[in-house]
């Protein structure tokens, strides 16, 4: 049996005629192959296909941790009582849960259940001839028939033999009680349902095997600055369970130039982004420099790895002197943009400066403007006015507790405010290649241009903008694309190529000449059946007559 | 320049809107003239097996079939030419939004809109050669008008440049290949739905009404696979497309993002649909109920997850 007995086409069970079965006990091999067989019937992989699509809604409900891990962080927070719940029935990690996988894994044992047992059919039908042509042709479909008085069923079934055969039909001629041609065609729809099948399998192996051995990385660079791909040089790093350091290549690359494109003409789209570009340099070892561009949806291939550009922003140069006049602080911060207009909020820590340790909380706003609260917003999202705003705390960072901290927050529960909020001191201010003087002889801080000739009529050099890449090494995807065009190919033939058969039957008449009869049978959805059966009849009507 | 265009491109939609209304009415009125009227099936004989003659041959008539054809009522044939003329503007508008933007009409909520229902329209008519599908003038129509409606006062947005994400090759064929999965699914809804009613007037034995007039059950499923079938192969491409597209622009060819994961939702409900068909016991009202509820998650995708839902596809640009 090549096909589940639920099988649409498949012979009706008579059970239904014998209201008492009286069912033999079955052994534990019997219990096997009643299970193995519900397995594989056609209403279990329908219902395990619905169940699929059932259990893939609640990672659209809630964020997943492989998609978005903070959002989950910040459902946590917003829910303390629910979120652990959730998480005890792994509606986090919805795809990766105990009961989706359960899911997909029977689906798919079941789909090798069923394939196996159809290719070796399939194998058998590929070298078999056409069945033995029916006694009658009439109750077919598409029958029609036609007399001929000249001819001899020899000459009739010849030709339509080589008529079918140059149709893609593969014929077998059969003498019983009328010379007759049986022909059979569309083997390539089975194939193609076998080869859909198959690949749909060949992916989940591909993506399964696959993720084992591909990483992927997020670094911010700061323009100027390089990336080195070692484990060190990442910000975050997310390897598969087969991957890690091995795993990567080494090169460097440095962020030369990244530069945006705004509208300008639409001004109900004014100031929107209309392009990005990364400018870099990769070094592979021993070798020259190569400059390379990273664009969204272009990301530069480099020793087998790609490079991803995924978000940007500005990173302020800042300067601290501390108290006693030295240079405790003196770098670009990445700020993250917190609207489309690039308002950016970023954090200081200036764990070396005496007598105290300093906490700074900045907004940078590439082109100020003020709200009618008083309060600054950015207007724009390039350098037209930049303005950086500082907050300052002083007292114990907590750096050296040991335990990890998020370089992009600073804890104020413990230090004391010294500048802007309650402290009774103005939020410091600053346009680049300003500085201004802390309270308490703590120091100054200084806003560094990139461009010593930024001034108020061009600010367009005058803070390094940051890229945030995305590095990633899946060598596993070309596989799966290739598992892809499978499905897709074998999904056509499967739905578009007929399956059918095809007769031809000669009968003798008593009074000479014969009546030509021709009749198909579809195999599967076939909805030209009988347009295909009339074409066969009158093209072989006309190959008689030349 | 741009705005011009962009206010033509509406002029066009909302007079494309005012013609399906009509149509709408006209096909209304046709389903209910059908209603009144007593099935009158013409009778016309057909020969299928009729041959010229083949070598001096007679040339004999074996089987003939009684075939019902109908004729278009005079409701259904005024319906139809303003639905040609309403389709005309339509497209008109979709080519003036294109011109207007300077990219392909289809990279945000309203222009998605607008080109699905060009795209239900165009393939209602086409299929018109092949198959008498006049009754479902109203629906296709009704549905056009609904989804204009909603696209042009719920969706709208002005022309703006192509956003950055969005400046890929890959835009112009994925959506426009998940724009006609999506038609083809709504034209099976259709037929789907159809057939559930045909199959509970057959049920309970009635002979009047509308769907009288319109084929059995049997074969209104037939048509609904065959369209869906259709849809499927294109979701399938849509699914294929954006997993391409997702590597190049985000680094991952699959991230369960949500709407990623509405995609994956939907494929597999017609998976199951095209095997509930192949199933015993499943065939009929079930395999139609399935083909609903996966036309309710195409609009669950394209509406609620657009719009409520977080996630990387924020095109909707509202």
């Amino acid at each position: 049996m090549s096909r589940p007995s639920d099988y649409v086409d498949a012979a009706t069970p008579d059970t239904a005629r014998r209201p008492e079965i009286t069912q033999p006990g079955l052994g534990p091999l019997g219990y096997l192959r009643f299970f193995w067989r519900q397995l594989t019937s056609m209403r279990t992989a329908l219902v395990l296909l619905l169940l699929l699509a059932i259990a893939a809604v609640p990672g659209s409900m809630w964020p997943q941790r492989s998609s978005d891990p903070n959002g989950v962080i910040q459902f946590f927070a917003d829910n303390p009582d629910l979120a652990p719940v959730l998480d005890s029935f792994q509606l986090f990690d919805v795809y990766t849960s105990v009961w989706f996988s359960a899911i997909y894994l029977l689906l798919f044992v079941s789909l090798i259940g069923c394939v196996i047992p159809r290719t070796t059919h399939h194998l058998k039908a590929l070298r078999a001839s056409p069945p033995k042509t029916p006694a009658r042709l009439e109750r077919l479909p598409g029958f029609t028939s036609r007399i001929e008085p000249n001819l001899d069923a020899a000459t009739a079934i010849d030709s339509a033999r080589d008529l079918l055969r140059s149709s893609g039909y593969r014929v077998q001629l059969f003498n019983g009680k009328d010379l007759s041609a049986s022909a059979e065609r569309g083997y390539l729809r089975e194939t193609g349902n076998l080869v859909f099948h198959s690949a749909l399998v060949g992916i989940l192996v591909a993506v399964g095997i696959g993720g084992g051995f591909s990483f992927s990385g997020q670094k911010v660079v700061i323009e100027g600055q390089p990336f080195v791909n070692v484990l060190a040089g990442y910000d975050s790093f997310n390897p598969g369970r087969f991957a890690g350091e091995h795993s990567l290549e080494p090169f460097r690359m440095t962020l030369d130039d990244f530069s945006v494109v705004y509208e300008e003409e639409n001004l109900r789209a004014y100031g929107t982004p209309t392009d990005f570009t990364a400018s870099v340099t990769t070094y592979l070892p021993r070798e020259e420099g190569q400059p390379g561009e990273v664009k969204v949806n272009h990301p530069l291939a480099v020793a087998g790895t790609n490079v991803y550009l995924l978000g940007n922003g500005y990173a302020p140069t800042i300067t601290v002197r501390d108290g006693e006049g030295n240079i405790a602080f003196d770098s670009s911060v990445p700020f993250l943009p917190q609207d489309q207009n690039l308002t950016s909020l970023g954090v200081i820590k200036v764990p070396d400066a005496l007598p105290e340790q300093l906490g700074m909380i900045g907004f940078f706003y590439p082109a100020a403007g003020e709200l009618h609260s008083g309060a600054l917003t950015s207007v724009h999202p390039d350098l037209v006015n930049p303005v950086l705003t500082l907050r300052v705390y002083t007292g114990d960072l907590g750096l050296d507790s040991g335990a990890p901290k998020s370089v992009y927050s600073l804890e104020t529960d413990t230090l004391t405010e010294v500048v802007g909020g309650d402290s009774g001191v103005d939020t410091i201010e600053l346009r680049p290649g300003e500085s201004a003087e802390l309270p308490n002889g703590l120091g100054t801080v200084t806003f560094e241009s990139k461009d010593p000739d930024a001034g108020p009529n061009n600010w367009a050099d005058s803070v390094p903008r940051f890229a945030s890449f995305d590095i990633h090494h899946v060598p596993s995807q070309g596989w799966v694309l290739v598992f892809a065009i499978l499905v897709l190919g074998g999904l056509l033939a499967s739905l578009f190529v007929p399956r059918r058969r095809m007769w031809v039957k000669a009968v003798e008449l008593p009074d000479g000449g014969i009546r030509i009869e021709y009749a198909g049978l579809a195999r599967g959805e076939d909805p030209t059946l009988e347009d295909a059966v009339a074409d066969i009849a009158e093209r072989h009507a006309r190959k008689l007559t030349t | 320049m741009t705005e011009t265009l962009a206010t033509y491109s509406l002029v066009a939609i909302y007079s494309a809107m005012a013609v399906y209304a009509l149509a709408f009415v006209f096909f209304t009125v046709d389903l209910a003239k059908r209603a009144s009227l007593a099935p009158e099936p013409v009778a016309a004989t057909a020969a299928t097996g009729q041959l010229t003659a083949a070598r001096g041959g007679t040339t004999t008539l074996e089987r003939t079939e009684t075939v019902t054809t109908r004729k278009r009522g005079r409701f259904e044939r005024a319906g139809f030419a303003l639905t040609v003329i309403a389709w005309l503007l339509h497209l008109g508008g979709a080519v003036l939004r294109g011109l207007a933007n300077g990219y392909v009409p289809w990279s945000n909520m309203f222009e998605f809109s607008l080109m699905m229902s060009l795209i239900v329209v165009l393939v209602f008519l086409v299929i018109q050669f092949w198959l008498d599908l006049g009754y479902l003038g109203a629906y296709i129509t009704g549905a056009a008008l609904i989804v204009l409606g909603i696209g042009t006062t719920n969706f709208y947005v002005d022309v703006t440049p192509l956003a950055v994400p969005l400046q890929s090759v890959w835009l112009v064929i994925h959506v426009f290949v998940a724009i006609l999965g999506t038609s083809f699914f709504a034209l099976g809804a259709g037929l789907s739905l159809l057939q559930l009613l045909q199959s509970r007037r057959e049920a309970s034995g009635k002979t009047d009404g509308f769907l009288s007039t319109v084929p059995d059950a049997d074969k209104l499923e037939t048509l609904a696979y065959r369209v869906i079938v259709i849809g499927f192969v294109f979701w399938t491409f849509t699914l294929i497309a954006g997993a391409i597209w997702a590597e190049r622009a985000w680094g991952r060819y699959w991230g369960w993002d949500t709407k990623e994961v509405w995609t994956f939702i939907i494929w597999t409900i017609y998976a199951g649909y095209i095997h509930a068909r192949a199933t015993r016991g499943w065939r009929g009202t079930r395999s139609a109920v399935l083909s609903l509820i996966g036309f309710g998650a195409v609009i669950f995708n394209y509406t609620v997850v657009n719009l409520f839902m977080k996630g990387l596809h924020a095109y909707s640009g509202l």
